[in-house]
């Protein structure tokens, strides 16, 4: 699709765009870089246009914004912190979950070493194996990205608690011990949900995101081609156009109805204490031990009822979010990041912001300060009989405490006007072990 | 559906406070506006269980009734448009004994004249009353101050005329299923019901304001119940008798003494629904007419059309209907207001209520319609097409009448 090829093989070229190193919010702390400096600079802000330069259009003559940047993109595997979830949020997402089908530790330990080892090579751009290794056999990888670069590939490993144990209590792999107290085998139900049980949980999730969706697909595809025999897949989930922003480079993004999703969601560039407190698992948190750097990642795949939204007026849709359509602003404000003033009245003496908006059922003011960082792409999928799209959002929220950052903020949402337009018909919760350190062989290992 | 619920709760408050009470009287017609019907007023003599107008056709322009209460009880005289459910006109709180002369304008067409037994209930004597043209121009206001109250008068009196009715048709199923008569309770259901599902928005709008959820309690279906995941309330209302009456395979049925508390509250949950809309702080504002029309298309369109509505009943095409009814009678009363404004959206509006019903019609089986889990996909598409063409221009209807 992109006549600019850029090479692979390791070469300087690809480091150029690799701002990579920049990722880890602490590092970047530690070395007082100027991040939007950085982003301004590199890869991440073609990143942001990159949509547009894809379709061609001109942005201001400004040669770093071509396709091919977006294509060579490249964020580094290993580090103190999973890829995919503080990394500027890409466009394209293949998020699939996984139950193993073996019994046998070894197994396991075996599937991640290889599922590690295979990531690492694609998330740097390099396939799986070697294409040419052996004529007589299949190639190791299926080949269909050879030649369009890593394209901002992230992936993400996540473990779900029935991989330590049964719901029954059967200890399959002898890691029931290592199970996090609140890593809840589901999610308590919630309002609005029309749960499909083959469509929920998972012994093991992985979160594929790149710029371009031909990437993000090939590596689920590979992933579950290494799996064969060990884990086979469960659900799989594809993502067409981030929701959310992780970086303050990137403007917010859209949900299906219209409205900018996500606008107090944590970011790259929050202060290392706001991530400490709601991003990232600490050293004496329940999950600590083994989880440190980590993070717990909640999915809902949540149907929208455009059809019913879309005819609903302006002055309602604004009134049920709490924000302006065009800016994204609170009732109360004038710019998107204004903060809300749920106490301010309009002209009428009514509250601004309705109580029951979405904004103020969510917002951090109404929920002990809680964060999240979002991370939730759009889906559309075809229709359903009666011709109504099948669409959505695959809401991913990252967070240091299930309960705290996700489940009781989502469980608000009972009385948060939005419920009404929403039907929750997926849903899982995981834990994501910390980065792998240099030399260490494989995602999660601490718990084996 | 609860999306007009907080507008229209503030409204109630605020109007409550400041006017006390709307005219009962719709269309007070301005000095000197139509003629008077040749031959002085026409005798309506209303008793208890009859309601005789002098004579069933008149010629259009200003007519004079003269309401002669015969009976023992309070009543009620309305004239209603051809599809028995708008109110054209009405006068309520007719003393036993009383004799009362009431005006109306009235343009051809055909109508229903009615009488209201103690203000609640079935309509006593409604008989058809043909106005021909009498070839002199009736006079439709242009002002549209006039417009509007007449529109939020007529709007007020046909609510709480539904409600009235199915506060008498809530009483009849109740005393029919506390008796054990399934069969009969079976068949007062979904007509019963259809008064609620014509008027459901406004009862709504209730839902803040009282203590308890007014439409939680009277119509929540069982997986909304499920999953609000609510423990500190019971399940209540219709659909848990619904269920009952219908039972799931597998499902045992409430006991007596379940059903006789589950049908006990429905009636009194529905008093007090006809308690807040017969109350003085009662009142609509006239976006609420048309955001109730939009409201009603869209309790269609989210469960109506999937057949959610009644999951054991199979009984949905009766709530298509009634919702459908409830929207036409809301878009009618505004009527006149949007043609004023946007003429080619209110005729785009007749032309795809008629279409809607006309498709609704072949799904019409003897006094009722077919079982909704007999209609197959094929069919729910084409009736799901079908609202779509009428929700896109009902959506602009408000936008149009308040331009």
């Amino acid at each position: 699709m992109n006549p600019h090829q850029t090479d692979h093989s390791g070469g300087g070229d690809t480091h150029q765009v690799r701002t990579s190193d920049e990722q880890d919010a602490a590092s970047r702390q530690r070395r007082g870089i100027s991040r939007r400096g950085v982003l301004a600079g590199s890869g991440i802000a073609a990143l942001g246009l990159g949509a547009g330069a894809v379709g061609g259009y001109s942005l201001g003559g400004n040669r770093a914004t071509t396709a091919a940047d977006v294509m060579a993109l490249s964020y580094p595997f290993r580090g103190e912190h999973q890829q995919g979830i503080l990394t500027p949020q890409q466009q394209q997402m293949h998020t699939a979950a996984f139950d193993l089908v073996t019994d046998s530790r070894d197994d396991l330990i075996a599937l991640l070493t290889e599922w590690t080892t295979a990531a690492e090579n694609l998330t740097q751009g390099a396939l799986v194996g070697q294409p040419r290794a052996n004529r007589e056999v299949p190639p190791d990888d299926t080949g269909e990205t050879t030649d369009m670069g890593p394209a901002g590939l992230s992936i993400t490993f996540g473990f779900g608690a029935s991989l330590f144990e049964t719901p029954s209590g059967k200890d399959r792999y002898g890691l029931a011990s290592k199970r996090p107290a609140n890593l809840l085998h589901a999610v308590p139900r919630m309002a609005g949900e029309k749960l499909d049980p083959s469509t929920c949980n998972g012994d093991l999730i992985v979160q594929a995101c790149a710029e371009d969706p031909m990437v993000a697909m090939h590596a689920i595809h590979n992933l579950t081609r290494i799996a064969f025999g060990r884990a086979s897949v469960r659900w799989g989930q594809l993502g067409y156009g981030r929701t959310s922003s992780t970086s303050k480079g990137q403007k917010t993004a859209r949900n299906l109805f219209g409205f900018k999703d996500g606008t107090a969601s944590l970011k790259g560039e929050d202060s290392q204490q706001l991530l400490t407190d709601n991003l990232w698992i600490q050293p004496g948190d329940p999950a600590g031990k083994y989880f440190a750097g980590g993070a717990y990642m909640g999915v809902r795949k949540i149907s929208m009822f455009m059809e019913v939204w879309d005819e609903l007026s302006l002055a309602e849709q604004e009134r049920i979010v709490g924000r302006d359509k065009l800016e994204g602003a609170p009732l109360s404000g004038q710019r998107e990041h204004d903060a809300p003033d749920f106490a301010a009245k309009d002209g009428d003496g009514r509250l601004a912001i309705d109580a029951g908006s979405h904004l103020a059922v969510v917002h951090p003011s109404h929920n002990g300060g809680a964060r999240m960082l979002r991370r939730g792409y759009n889906f559309m999928e075809g229709n359903d009989p009666l011709g109504r799209l099948r669409g959505g959002l695959f809401f991913i929220a990252f967070g240091r405490d299930p309960h705290r950052n996700f489940i009781s903020i989502l469980s608000k949402m009972v009385g948060d006007a939005m419920t009404e337009y929403l039907q929750h018909t997926g849903s899982g919760l995981f834990i994501c072990p910390p980065g792998l350190k240099p030399g260490e062989g494989f995602v999660g290992e601490a718990i084996f | 559906m609860k999306k007009t619920t907080l507008a229209t709760a503030m409204t109630l408050m605020a109007a409550g406070m400041v006017s006390g009470c709307v005219a009962n009287n719709p269309a007070p017609p301005a000095a000197g506006t139509g003629s008077p019907s040749a031959g002085g007023p026409l005798a309506v003599t209303i008793s208890d269980d009859g309601c005789d107008v002098a004579t069933a056709a008149v010629p259009s322009g200003r007519v004079t009734f003269s309401l002669v209460n015969q009976g023992t009880v309070k009543n009620e005289f309305e004239i209603l448009a051809d599809d028995r459910l708008r109110i054209v006109g009405e006068r309520e709180n007719l003393g036993p004994g009383t004799t009362t002369e009431y005006a109306v304008v009235l343009e051809p067409g055909t109508y229903f004249t009615a009488c209201k037994k103690n203000m609640v209930g079935p309509l006593v004597g409604a008989k058809q009353f043909t106005v021909s043209d009498s070839g002199r121009a009736v006079e439709v206001s242009q002002d549209e101050r006039q417009l509007r109250d007449q529109a939020v008068t007529a709007y007020k009196a046909y609510v709480r005329d539904q409600v009235g009715q199915l506060t008498a048709a809530t009483a009849a199923f109740v005393t029919a299923y506390k008796a054990g008569d399934t069969a009969k309770a079976k068949q007062l259901y979904p007509t019963a019901r259809q008064h609620y599902e014509r008027i459901e928005p406004t009862a709504e709008a209730f839902g803040i304001k009282e203590a308890g959820d007014l439409d939680v309690a009277l119509d929540q279906r069982e997986v909304d119940y499920q999953a609000a995941g609510t423990t500190s309330r019971e399940w209540s209302g219709w659909h848990v008798l619904e269920k009952d009456l219908w039972r799931p395979s597998g499902y045992q049925g409430l006991s007596q003494a379940e059903g006789v508390k589950v049908a006990d509250k429905l009636s009194a949950d529905t008093k007090t629904l006809y308690g807040l809309v017969y109350s003085d702080d009662f009142t609509v504002n006239l976006d609420d007419i048309s955001n109730g029309a939009i409201g009603l298309l869209e309790e269609v369109a989210t469960s109506k059309i999937t057949g959610e509505e009644e999951a054991f009943s199979h009984t949905d095409l009766w709530d298509f209907q009634a919702n459908v009814e409830g929207a036409k009678v809301a878009f009618g009363n505004v009527e006149k207001l949007a043609e004023k404004k946007d003429p080619e959206l209110t005729q785009q509006l007749k032309t795809r209520f008629a279409a809607m019903q006309a498709e609704l019609d072949t799904f019409k089986h003897g006094e009722g319609f077919v079982f909704y889990d007999k209609v197959s996909d094929a069919q729910r598409k084409t009736l799901s097409n079908q609202v779509n063409a009428l929700r896109r221009p009902l959506a602009k209807l408000t936008g149009a009448i308040l331009a």
